[in-house]
């Protein structure tokens, strides 16, 4: 007896966007973590005109409020020379986000890209990229700074260029073990024997698949290039002063420690905040996607 | 009637290798196999896990190489052939998940229009023949939008028939394609199945461990024990009549739901162990044998 | 609930996810007397899975929310009854075997180490004593009731080191470890092949006759339930759309969803003809 009825569609279920806003939105570390994001990006973006002191970025010297403690007048207090340490920290966030922004955008297409190949086509393409990924991970990435500091000259730009050039090998290592998994796959044997091209297997069937990861990765990692920049700038290899940045200010202040423990401690909690909030988001996002993959 | 597929001493060794990764020696997965399917037949290679029925299936199709033996296709080898796109317009597989032989991240209608990319259909025609090819798997042509999670098994497993239609081959490897799916299910996808052998003049290559589903499917079969054919021929006479000890055991292990089939299931008695090895078939032979002697 | 060893009655459970509360049983009732050989056959979606989890009180609450019934284990509601008390009879009175023979077991451990520590903790939930030498030799004694021909190597084993069906007959034997009263089999030996599934389903009937227990069977195959259960019951949508004697049921199925799951069934007989031109001639 065969059922004649074209099946129809089924009840139109729930957007996917909506089933994933509903469990991030009851996820408070998530939404904790997204926000404390979202809000030092926006800073970041609006600092000039959101902070009291714009001009304090520059060398500017007030001599009669040097060393102010944190009041209704400067937030955070004031530093050796009487500039607002509120305005400086949040432009140097945006210090701390570009420098995540340029090492995260060399390092995960790059890294992608290695560990797709490596993963995929396996055999030798697979022991030279993974071979490499070894030697580069034995590297610490402040070390390698350094002795490009040493080098170069010690700038914003060569510290960026010597972190990414560490930081894909991570981004390849996780890819890569995505890849392995999903290369065997039916869906990725379909497509091989539907014609398709290596080009298409590589960048529209498997990269899909590995996005969930590259978000908490991705989330994950500023924090940490966050710190490391700003262990670069403390050992004066970052960016030079005037510029505020987050670190620079943390190793400055640290001379005047601790009866004017603001110079230092609160540029410092600023730095902890900013990772801790991509941490928490890269952990929620991580939480997000595992139920998806459960379900 | 001409032969569409023809399989001649396929052979496939994986090599076994001890911990220092010498080669020891070899596994014989699929060891000299030959049959032959008709144009627009349904054969069937009957075996369970282990007998060596996917790696035939991945053979024909070039996702494994075969160490010897010839697979004719049409009259031609197409030994090293296979992996090509040409040959790709020929033959077609439908996985038996269809839960992972879609890809969870695209869209049925992506992943119909994979095929239909690779095999030069202008992209501008692609909504078209994507329309055509889910009316053709009885599925409404708004389905081209979801991803495979909105969908249930059945309408997943239709999916998949319409992505290996989209090239119009001529033989298709169906690997378990309802194994996965419940029983209400299965028996709408073989109406699927044998409506569209009909249209369209398919050849199948039906591979299946469900003994029930075969003798209602299959014009011809052949039972795969440790990588060979120990039995072959017309589905009626085979399931009747078996001959070898194997099929026997198979038979006899099917769960059946009417006390016909019960009874046209020989009677062996279920070994309390492993399934066996070539040894105790040689001694379940023996003791068969005497007992028809009594 | 008269005198049946299992009861079930009227039990509602609901899902929600997302925020959308959905009904999955609706007033299921169904009896496991004592020494009987029961099915609950459905396919996926039917609510027989989350009827034995109900029973077994594996439920996870959230999404599973209990909205009504009753689940009577000899005489005694299991829904209003503390923890404590559940957690004794769960395991020792009735027992669980499960459906995957490759992910229920630790991987890490011996079939002795696994087998032991789920006796040790039966024994300290009824209260019983037993040294580690006797534990092993019920573990040793359970396994060869399952048939294993050398259960002193097959507890020394590492899961690896077995074949599927000797897993799954790890797993009977773990269920039979403290002697339970009713066995609930999810789905058993689906995950292996036809000849090794004929043999774990024998062994079960055999068992199940031989110790005198109770055998509720959950599982989506028709087959199956002809070979292992004497009575029967169906469920559609939440719902038991029938019950009967097994023998009667395939002879004639009364209810609509019955008759359809039935004939859906390919027949080793052969005659069950697909397409639509099948179903003309």
């Amino acid at each position: 007896m065969a059922s004649e009825t074209v099946p129809t569609a089924p009840p139109r279920r729930l957007s996917n966007a909506y089933q994933n806003w509903y469990r991030f939105s009851r996820n408070p570390t998530a939404v904790i973590g997204a926000a404390i994001v979202i809000l030092a990006i926006l800073a970041a973006l609006l600092a000039p005109w959101i902070t009291p002191y714009p001009e304090h970025v520059g060398a500017v010297v007030n001599f009669r409020a040097r060393h102010l403690p944190p009041s209704a007048e400067y937030w955070f207090g004031t530093d050796n020379v009487g500039r607002d340490i509120f305005t400086r920290v949040i432009f140097g966030l945006r210090i701390s986000l570009l420098l995540a922004l340029v090492v995260l955008g060399i390092a995960i297409p790059v890294g992608t890209t290695l560990g797709l190949l490596a993963g995929y086509f396996g055999g030798w393409v697979e022991v030279v990229i993974m071979r490499l990924t070894d030697i580069a991970l034995a590297i610490p990435p402040l070390v390698m700074a350094l002795a490009v500091a040493s080098v170069l000259s010690p700038d914003l730009i060569n510290s960026m260029l010597a972190i990414a050039a560490l930081w894909w090998t991570w981004h390849t290592r996780l890819i890569y073990s995505i890849t392995r998994q999903l290369r065997t796959q039916e869906f990725v044997e379909a497509a091989e024997t539907l014609g398709a091209s290596k080009f298409h297997i590589l960048f529209r069937e498997i990269l899909p698949n590995c996005v969930s990861a590259l978000a908490v990765k991705t989330s994950l990692d500023a924090g940490f290039v966050i710190l490391v920049g700003a262990s670069l700038s403390f050992l004066g290899l970052g960016i030079q002063p005037p510029t505020p940045d987050l670190g620079t200010m943390v190793a400055s202040g640290s001379a005047f420690l601790p009866d004017y423990w603001w110079e230092s401690v609160l540029p410092g909690f600023a730095i902890l905040i900013v990772a801790l909030g991509f941490n928490l988001l890269g952990d929620g996002l991580r939480d997000l996607f595992d139920v998806q993959e459960v379900r | 009637m001409s032969a569409m597929l023809e399989i001649a001493g396929l052979t496939k060794l994986f090599p076994v290798r001890n911990g220092f990764g010498r080669k020891t020696g070899d596994v014989r997965a699929v060891d000299d196999v030959s049959f032959s399917i008709e144009k627009g037949k349904v054969y069937g290679l009957a075996g369970e896990s282990g007998s060596g029925k996917s790696t035939i299936a991945r053979m024909i199709m070039g996702l494994a190489r075969p160490t010897g033996g010839d697979i004719r296709l049409d009259g031609h080898s197409i030994i090293g052939e296979t992996g090509t796109r040409a040959y790709g317009r020929k033959v077609q597989m439908v996985f038996q998940n269809p839960g992972s032989s879609l890809n969870p991240r695209r869209t049925v209608g992506q992943s119909i229009a994979v095929p239909l990319a690779a095999h030069g259909t202008p992209a501008r025609e692609h909504r078209q023949r994507i329309a055509e090819l889910l009316e053709m798997v009885q599925l409404p042509a708004d389905f081209a939008l979801r991803y495979p999670h909105e969908l249930s098994g059945g309408q997943k497993q239709r999916v998949a028939i319409a992505r290996a239609l989209a090239v119009a081959p001529q033989l298709l490897i169906l690997d378990e394609p309802t194994s996965a799916l419940d029983v209400s299910v299965q028996a709408r996808v073989m109406d699927l199945l044998v409506d569209l052998g009909r249209q369209l003049g398919l050849t199948y290559l039906f591979i299946s461990h469900d003994l029930s589903l075969m003798r209602n499917f299959a014009d011809t079969v052949g039972v795969l024990y440790l990588g060979k054919i120990v039995e072959t021929g017309a589905t009626a006479s085979v399931f009747e009549a078996p001959q070898h000890d194997y099929t026997r055991l198979l038979l006899a292990s099917v769960p059946v739901i009417s006390a016909e089939e019960e009874a046209m299931r020989p009677k062996i008695p279920l070994i309390d162990g492993e399934i066996p090895t070539a040894e105790q078939l040689i001694a379940l032979r023996a003791a068969v044998s005497q007992r028809i002697e009594k | 609930m008269a005198n049946a060893l299992l009861s079930v009655r009227n039990l509602s459970v609901q899902f929600t996810t997302y925020g959308q509360t959905n009904p999955v049983l609706k007033g299921v009732s169904l009896d496991v007397p004592a020494r009987s050989q029961i099915a609950l056959v459905g396919e996926s979606g039917s609510g027989k899975t989350v009827t034995m989890r109900a029973i077994m009180g594996l439920l996870r609450s959230p999404p599973a929310k209990v909205t009504g019934g009753e689940i009577f284990y000899d005489g005694r509601d299991l829904l209003t009854m503390p923890d404590r008390e559940r957690l004794k009879l769960r395991g020792t009175a009735m027992s669980m075997v499960f459906q995957d023979p490759m992910s229920s077991l630790n991987p890490v451990f011996t079939i002795a180490d696994q087998m032991g520590t789920i006796l040790k903790y039966a024994d300290r939930r009824l209260g019983r004593s037993r040294n580690g030498r006797e534990r092993m030799a019920r573990v040793h004694e359970v396994l060869g009731q399952v048939r294993m021909r050398d259960p002193e190597r097959v507890a020394r084993s590492y899961p690896i080191m077995l074949s599927g069906g000797m897993r799954q007959r790890v797993l009977i034997a773990m269920a039979l470890l403290s002697e339970p009263r009713l066995l609930i089999a999810d789905e058993p030996g689906t995950a292996l092949d036809v000849t090794t599934q004929a043999q774990i389903l024998k062994l079960l009937k055999d068992l199940v006759e031989e110790r005198g227990l109770a055998l509720l069977m959950i599982t989506h195959n028709l087959g199956v339930v002809r070979e292992t259960s004497n009575y029967v019951y169906v469920m559609n949508k939440g719902v038991v759309v029938e019950h009967r004697p097994t023998a009667e049921l395939f002879e004639a199925p009364r209810d609509d969803y019955t008759k359809a799951l039935i004939a859906a069934v390919p027949r080793l007989t052969g005659g069950t003809s697909f397409g639509k031109a099948g179903a003309a001639a």
